[in-house]
């Protein structure tokens, strides 16, 4: 081992490393990429359900969580396994299977008021995040079934437990061309 | 066939058309019972308007809709609607209405012949037409009300009648041509008169000569903006986008229809339907079905009622001979696999083709995609299947939206070439309803979420609100404390 | 009654992964015998490694992925890709040179990218490329064609066996007069030594057309090409786009400079030309996917080939071409993607 000789070796390397290592972590610290830009994607990914079972109050505040590293990914039931899996391709995350803490993997539903039972008291209305609910006191309520996420907000406000959840039915689907051919 | 662009339109398969063409059409026997599906497989549903015990007759009403692109079912025999319920149908499960046949055959009262068609205006004779439930015979079953009056909203000048009929086994549409060549014209015309259409060009293949001698002697009695138009024998020439390629060289936007060309296609057998439609009164309750295969006793092209179950179309031609391996809906390239012959027929039931070993060809186990390129070299809609397939293996919507899964027609020229012996078709179904599924639901979101941010705004707003009138309330009792 | 039931459609052509394969094999009989009549029974012996081996290491890769090895070794693939990698080889070359070349382009070339259909790289050029580069000495030693004056198949046979069998270390001697300079070697270093063209052509590593012997070769792909083509095995879009890139630069460069270049005869019928164009550059897996990038690609390849051989470090350019364009074969379909019906010709 010639020691003079690796010496200016180990210098010149050693520098270079603590040079690039220094200027990598100065471009982590003052280059972050956009915070809102970054939410605003992890956000469209989200299924938009506003149900709070990730113990967050809607979608874009869990968006915001997820952005910040504050939540993990593994925590949204209506978007299941593949909301995980798009969010931890988007960030470059592990994906892992859905947090069972926070619900489990359902089939899309809607809610489903029993109009026999239904006493039109109103209290599901303003539960509702989306305002899928229509009725107002004493008039009969009904769920707009286009437009209920399935969130399931609506339970525990009723009385007479008159909400059931069904399974979603599948609408026809959008195709590119105007009409089928 | 002209060549567009980049791509080779098309196969050539042996047509196994010989047999049932042997012999001239013939009529089928009315069934003990028909079973007619609300659901048409194209537009929207049906809904019944008779109820279990009610008295029918041969043409009576048996379900419709409010909505434009639905057109009516009939029954096609007198009797007594027995059942209303959800059974098997050659595309799945579906409601339906069941008629035991009392064997009167006594015709609906109510139906009467339009002995002049022009006398009408062109929107109510569309109104007769969807009423009388004329839809698409070529297979989609599409109300031809709707299609037809789409035409006429925005000024199409050019009607192609499809006799085109290229998928091998199929030859009811031949079997029509043949024979009911006249019916065919005089239906044309009064598509025209509708559609406001000055030239119809009649498509046929040139594997079919009898069947091009038969429309060009009826031509001669025709009136001006007729033609006929020879096409060579190439699968899927038939297709409509392909079709009007090949006659016009214009290609039809891939977002578009037809009609955005002046172009409107119907198929001969809706032709025929509307010429007796017109001249008897009959609805759509019968339509040549091809019998075929080499799992069928005596083949041939038989003038069946609606809603008959196949198992009195196979008994009409003599039985099962052997025991066929698979029961098609449809020709070797497009048709559906059915688990059960008791299905009954529908609109869209173009053939019943009983395949034996003999007519099948075995597919082995699907092997690695080798990238040879002959499954793009045979796309007729221009598309790279080998991509596609890429794509679809990992569930790529957006790839699969810009390598144009929308455009497939879901011909199989892919599969068949294919020396991988890919389930290409398949995949592509399969991948094209998850692409729609996947935009379906971004849509719902994005409405979701739109809700709610109004939600929470005007939450807010009232919030600010309340909060204004209390502090209101608190200076004016402050200003004066009396 | 009740019956199975399938996805449509319901009958497909003839064609399968293995037919293709026994095709190109069939096309590739004429090379075989002409390279067996020029250089000796070598070639035999380098089947008889590359064959097995490459063999060995799919059926070793398929099982170690789970995979059952029967159906992937039955279609012929990888016997497809031992058999142009051993035509490329020296014949005399040593067997555990041919045996690690041949697992090395099965297992790294193909397998290690997800298996067949999946590799980027050309699996025999691969091999063929590592072995080059890793052992230049023994993979450029190649004996004189048998036509040239004097040469005994006996003798050739003899020392070609002890070769691959022993190695070349002590054999090397006995070698002396029955091992020459390609004519690709040969036209290089006669222009570095500034001979005159017709100076080096009058050489006996030179025949009619191309390099002496080689000139068979070539023609031999040539007829197995057309087979190929005329039984819709491959299409034309990469054979004639790299003939014609070659002959085109070809004929060029020695309108240009005819004492520095060769012109089109030699370079169409010299090296792997014949060979490259019809059955390594048409790999399917590792080409570009559309026509007209097809026609891109085998030009690139034709192109390289050409530059190669004039300006660059190694005699025959053919492997180093293909395993570069392998490399912008995803480009190129990026930017060559073929219109759709009914979409914008934009």
């Amino acid at each position: 081992m010639n020691l003079p000789a690796l010496l200016p070796a180990v210098i010149v390397a050693g520098t270079l490393a603590l040079l690039m290592g220094g200027a990598l972590g100065w471009a982590a610290l003052r280059l972050r990429p956009n915070e809102d830009r970054l939410v605003l994607e992890i956000d469209a990914l989200l299924p938009q359900t506003q149900c709070g079972q990730c113990l967050y109050p809607g979608c874009t505040p869990y968006a915001r969580a997820i952005a910040r590293h504050e939540a993990d990914i593994d925590r949204c039931p209506p978007g299941g396994d593949a909301t995980i899996k798009a969010l931890a391709q988007l960030l470059g995350r592990e994906p892992r299977p859905l947090d069972p803490e926070y619900g489990e993997n359902k089939a899309p539903s809607i809610a489903f008021i029993d109009e026999q039972r239904c006493i039109g008291c109103a209290l599901c209305l303003p539960a509702c995040p989306v305002d899928a609910i229509t009725g107002a006191s004493r008039f009969m309520h009904t769920v707009i079934a286009a437009q209920c996420t399935g969130c399931e907000l609506c339970l525990p406000p009723c009385p007479v437990d008159c909400i059931e959840i069904r399974p979603r039915r599948n609408d026809a689907l959008p195709t590119a061309r105007s009409q089928a051919a | 066939m002209s060549r567009h662009g980049d791509f080779a339109a098309s196969l050539r398969l042996e047509a196994n058309k010989q047999l049932p063409m042997g012999q001239p059409l013939q009529a089928a026997m009315a069934p003990p019972h028909v079973t007619i599906a609300l659901d048409q497989g194209s537009g929207s549903s049906a809904c019944p308007v008779v109820a279990r015990g009610d008295r029918v007759y041969a043409g009576s009403t048996l379900g419709r809709s409010e909505r434009e692109d639905c057109a009516a079912v009939h029954s096609p025999v007198a009797g007594v609607v027995v059942e209303i319920d959800t059974r098997a149908v050659p595309a799945g499960t579906g409601l339906c209405i069941t008629v035991e046949n009392d064997g009167s055959n006594r015709p609906d009262p109510a139906l009467a012949p339009i002995p002049d068609y022009s006398a009408l205006s062109p929107r109510d004779l569309l109104e007769r037409f969807r009423n009388a439930g004329i839809a698409g015979l070529g297979g989609a079953a599409f109300p031809t009300a709707t299609k037809l009056g789409s035409a006429r909203q925005q000024t199409t000048a050019h009607l192609i009648l499809n006799g085109a009929e290229c998928e091998p086994w199929i030859c009811c549409d031949d079997a029509l041509m043949r024979e009911k060549a006249a019916d065919i014209l005089y239906g044309a015309r009064a598509m025209m008169h509708v559609a406001g259409a000055n030239r119809c060009t009649v498509a046929i293949e040139d594997d079919k000569p009898e069947a091009l001698q038969a429309i060009q002697a009826a031509l001669k009695s025709a009136p001006e903006g007729f033609e006929l138009a020879t096409l060579p024998s190439l699968y899927p020439s038939g297709a409509e986008r392909q079709l009007i390629t090949a006659l016009t060289g214009q290609e039809v936007p891939s977002s578009g229809l037809p009609t955005d060309l002046g172009i409107v296609c119907q198929n001969v057998g809706t032709a025929a339907a509307i010429a007796r439609f017109l001249q008897t009164g009959e609805p759509l309750v019968r339509r040549v079905v091809t019998v075929t295969g080499s799992g069928i006793a005596q083949p041939a092209n038989l003038e069946a009622y609606i809603g008959s179950p196949i198992t009195s179309l196979i008994e009409r031609c003599g039985g099962y001979r052997g025991r066929p391996r698979r029961l098609i809906e449809g020709g070797s390239m497009m048709g559906r696999a059915l688990e059960s012959d008791t299905v009954p027929i529908t609109k869209a039931t173009n053939c019943i083709f009983a395949a034996t070993d003999a007519d099948l060809v075995a597919r082995d186990q699907a092997a690695a995609c080798i990238r040879c390129g002959d499954c793009a070299q045979a796309c007729p809609a221009g598309l790279l299947p080998q991509e596609l397939h890429r794509a679809a293996r990992v569930d790529d919507g957006p790839k699969l939206d810009s390598l144009g899964i929308e455009d497939c027609i879901l011909c199989g020229c892919c599969d068949y070439v294919c020396p991988s012996r890919i389930p290409l078709t398949e995949q592509f179904r399969a991948a094209r309803l998850a692409v729609r599924r996947h935009r379906a639901d971004q849509l719902r979101a994005a409405e979701a979420k739109q809700r709610f941010e109004r939600h929470e705004s005007r939450l807010q707003a009232q919030a600010e609100a309340e909060r204004r009138a209390f502090e209101e309330a608190r200076r004016r009792a402050r200003a004066n404390p009396n | 009654m009740r019956f199975d039931t399938s996805p449509a459609p319901h009958v497909v052509s003839g064609r399968s992964v293995g037919s293709v394969m026994r095709q190109v094999l069939l096309a590739l009989l004429p090379v075989a015998v002409a390279h067996l009549a020029v250089f000796g029974p070598g070639l035999l012996l380098q089947l008889a490694i590359a064959c097995p081996a490459a063999l060995a290491s799919e059926a070793l890769a398929l099982r170690l992925r789970g995979q059952v090895p029967g159906p992937a070794l039955r279609d012929g693939s990888v016997l497809v890709t031992a058999a142009l990698f051993a035509l490329c080889l020296p014949p005399a070359l040593p067997w555990w040179l041919t045996a690690f070349g041949a697992a090395f382009g099965v297992l790294v070339g193909k397998h290690l990218y997800g298996g067949l259909g999946n590799n980027p790289f050309n699996p025999a050029m691969v091999g063929y490329a590592m072995l080059l580069v890793s052992f230049p000495v023994e993979m450029t030693h190649w004996p004189l064609p048998l036509m040239t004056d004097g040469q005994q198949w006996s003798a050739l046979a003899a020392l070609t066996t002890q070769t691959v069998v022993g190695g070349m270390g002590d054999i090397l001697p006995a070698w002396d007069g029955y091992t020459g300079a390609t004519s690709l070697d040969a036209l290089r270093t006669g222009l570095r030594q500034r001979f005159t063209m017709s100076e080096v052509f009058s050489q006996p590593a030179f025949g009619v057309l191309g390099g002496t012997g080689l000139e068979w070769l070539n023609a031999a792909a040539l007829l197995g090409g057309v087979f190929l083509l005329a039984t819709r095995t491959i299409r034309w879009h990469i054979p004639c786009s790299m003939l014609l890139s070659v002959a085109g630069l070809a004929m060029l460069s020695h309108a240009f400079d005819p004492g520095g270049y060769a012109g089109v005869t030699f370079h169409l019928f010299s090296g792997a030309t014949m060979l490259g164009a019809f059955f390594i550059a048409t790999d399917p897996v590792s080409a570009a996917t559309s026509d007209r990038g097809r026609l891109v690609y085998g030009a690139g390849i034709g192109a390289l080939t050409w530059a190669i051989r004039a300006w660059g470090g190694y005699p025959d350019g053919v492997a180093f071409a293909v395993l570069l364009m392998n490399l912008t074969a995803p480009l190129i379909d990026r930017y060559t993607v073929p219109r759709i019906y009914g979409h914008p010709t934009d």
